[in-house]
């Protein structure tokens, strides 16, 4: 079933943040925020969790030294091991240039799939919603009108505080 | 207007810039044709291009014998040009992700094309070794596969192959960072594009970017972590690259001091770079009021404290190696300063250590003729460097009887400017089809030292509320898809 939801747009970085910090405060469920670059504090406004990306960074870049550092040892002391200038054959300090470079990579490719991945992001995909200039100047509340006390005019009342520039409703779009 | 301006910030984009003239000025260049500059500059970039892919062909049917090389100098230009681009693709790294990480917030402006630099430089450096490889289509020995060998590994205790890790890490994570960052600027471009083709292109890299906040927190510390990654990796790229030379016993290139003397000589010779393609891109592409003189001004600043590291990283040479009381270690400076190749030591001195000592005065880094002059004599001045140390000291070594000179080729001339010639045909062709600046991280930034301006207002210092609410009054009314 798809939900209405109510639509306000506003033009300037402080209004938005007000107005999602008091819309949380009165209880209107928020959707999502749609801005043109990120403003800061916005996340908190809308009491967004913290990211948990960077333990998924962590758990790469553990995956990838882990495995690098076994690999050199397992091809260079016992797949095939070389005779080099009478080093160890687990030379470890030798090994460590490599491992890092390879953590680095498993760490940042994971961070940015996983990224992706949670955002559902990916080519050639089509936004689900899409709002005017909100990727050019405007920012655009989204507020879900879950049950019949949700009253459009009260909310567009608290919106004009914030000097909103235009309210609209809309279906819901399927997902 | 005078009293909206902080006293202790001045703004970072000039011109009081709303968001959606951003949005205009950053896009415009991109939907109009290419100018008659344009068109000459790519003449000439694909020129010297198509040369350095002919030279590359020849060398390649012919042998390696069409180089300069001989027993005693096996590695000069090639390994000479591959250190110089490397060195080049630090400062977009740098400016990425240190100063992002420094707080840095007048990156915003140079970022985006700075990083472009990087991964076009990477590019150019990486061709290098692999034509000196000599037999480049067996390049993929580098890198450890299962064959019918043994298998038989690669080495992992050896430099080159730490660096060919490195590198590649490099330019993988580079692009991914570039990427990432361009993804909103995608969106914005497709939101505003007329014709259907561009909406749709535009749409496809976009990734299906609506501005939410739940993913702009997200990408946000994506972004952090980038930048925290891309930090400790930069600095490793130049160690690893040094270690070539440093972990050998040649004179003049066995010594500790390679890896942060060649790391703050990148960063020296990158932002060299960054400044000259910006002050062409400035004026070229009219961003005079984003790249602005402060910018200029901070860049030629981190080239006076980079310069400073070189300089110092050059005296330290010189009296470790009288101080060391080894005699070739010895003889390999005195030979650099006196022998046949000084006048390549005294270009890289001059160019290196007095260049940037004019920065000192702020008439001059405001001077942007200028800057773009030193900035040139200073890109030429750390390509000696690099011919310097790899070259010169592998003409004079323990034996005099092997001792030879070495003098490249025109095959190894045509090859660099090749480089030179992909470098800058990528760059502009970046310049068409892309934003050069990162318009959302500009506009993040348009309130700097703006108090009480609010830059997304319609009208100049729009406190002013504009109200236009949609008649709610009467119920159902949604659905506007």
């Amino acid at each position: 079933m798809s939900k209405r939801l109510f639509v306000a747009y506003f033009e300037q970085e402080e209004d938005i943040l007000g107005v999602t910090r008091a819309a949380r405060e009165q209880g209107y469920e928020i959707r999502d925020v749609y801005t043109p670059y990120a403003v800061h504090g916005l996340d908190k406004a809308m009491g967004l969790r913290k990211s948990r990306l960077p333990w998924i960074c962590l758990g790469f870049a553990l995956l990838g030294a882990t495995a690098k550092l076994w690999f050199q040892i397992w091809t260079s002391a016992f797949d095939w091991p070389v005779n080099v200038g009478g080093k160890p054959l687990a030379s470890i300090p030798a090994f460590v240039p490599v491992t890092f470079e390879i953590t680095v990579l498993f760490a940042g490719l994971g961070t940015v799939a996983a990224f992706l991945l949670i955002s559902r992001l990916r080519p050639g995909k089509k936004p689900l919603m899409s709002f005017n200039r909100v990727t050019n100047d405007r920012h655009a509340l989204v507020l879900v009108e879950n049950d019949a006390s949700f009253d459009p005019l009260q909310a567009a009342e608290l919106c004009d505080q914030y000097h909103c520039v235009e309210v609209e409703e809309r279906l819901e779009e399927e997902s | 207007m005078a009293d909206g301006i902080s006293l202790l910030r001045s703004p970072l984009i000039l011109g009081n810039k709303t968001a959606a003239q951003v949005t205009e000025d950053v896009c415009t260049p991109l939907d109009r044709g290419p100018g008659i500059a344009w068109w000459f500059a790519i003449a000439v970039s694909l020129s010297m291009f198509t040369l350095g892919v002919l030279a590359v062909i020849y060398q390649l049917f012919t042998g390696i014998g069409t180089w300069g090389l001989n027993n005693t100098v096996g590695w000069a230009f090639d390994i000479t040009n591959f250190v110089f681009w490397i060195g080049i693709g630090h400062a977009g790294t740098l400016i990425s992700a240190i100063l992002f990480l420094f707080r840095q917030r007048w990156r915003t402006s140079v970022n985006r094309s700075a990083e472009a630099m990087t991964i076009f430089a990477v590019i150019c450096a990486g061709i290098f070794p692999i034509i000196h490889m000599g037999r480049p289509w067996l390049a993929f020995w580098v890198i450890p596969y299962p064959n019918f060998r043994g298998p038989l590994w690669i080495n992992f205790r050896s430099p080159l192959v730490w660096d060919m890790f490195a590198i590649g890490t490099y330019f993988t994570i580079s692009l991914v960072f570039w990427y990432v960052g361009l993804i909103p600027d995608f969106a914005t471009l497709r939101d505003r594009a007329v014709s259907k083709v561009k909406k749709t292109l535009y749409g496809f890299f976009s990734f299906g970017w609506d501005g939410s906040t739940k993913t702009w927190q997200r990408y946000e510390t994506v972004y952090l972590l980038l930048a925290g990654l891309a930090t400790p990796l930069v600095v490793s790229v130049h160690t690893i690259v040094s270690w070539d030379f440093a972990t050998s016993v040649i004179p003049g290139w066995h010594t500790t001091i390679f890896p942060p003397y060649f790391v703050a000589g990148a960063v020296f010779s990158g932002f060299a770079m960054v400044l000259t393609l910006m002050i062409i891109a400035r004026s070229v592409l009219h961003f005079e009021e984003y790249i602005t003189l402060h910018h200029i001004e901070s860049m030629s600043k981190i080239i006076i404290a980079t310069g400073g590291i070189v300089a110092m990283a050059y005296m330290t040479e010189l009296f470790v190696s009288f101080y060391s009381g080894n005699e070739y270690e010895r003889f390999a400076f005195v030979n650099r300063m006196l022998g046949p190749y000084a006048w390549a030591y005294w270009i890289m001195v001059s160019c290196n250590v007095v260049t940037p000592q004019f920065l000192w005065f702020r008439k001059i880094r405001r001077n942007v003729a200028l800057v773009f002059i030193l900035s040139i004599l200073i890109n030429v001045g750390m390509w000696f460097e690099r011919f310097v140390i790899i070259t010169i000291s592998l003409t004079r070594d323990y034996l005099p009887a092997s001792w030879d000179n070495y003098a490249p080729t025109l095959v190894e001339l045509a090859t660099l400017i090749g480089s030179f010639g992909l470098f800058f045909t990528l760059f502009l062709i970046l310049a068409r089809f892309l934003p050069m600046i990162a318009i959302g991280e500009v506009k993040g930034v348009l309130s700097y030292g703006r108090k009480g301006i609010h830059v997304a207002g319609e009208e100049a210092g729009g406190t002013k509320s504009i109200k236009t609410p949609v008649q709610l009054g009467s119920g159902v009314q949604g659905g506007t898809p």
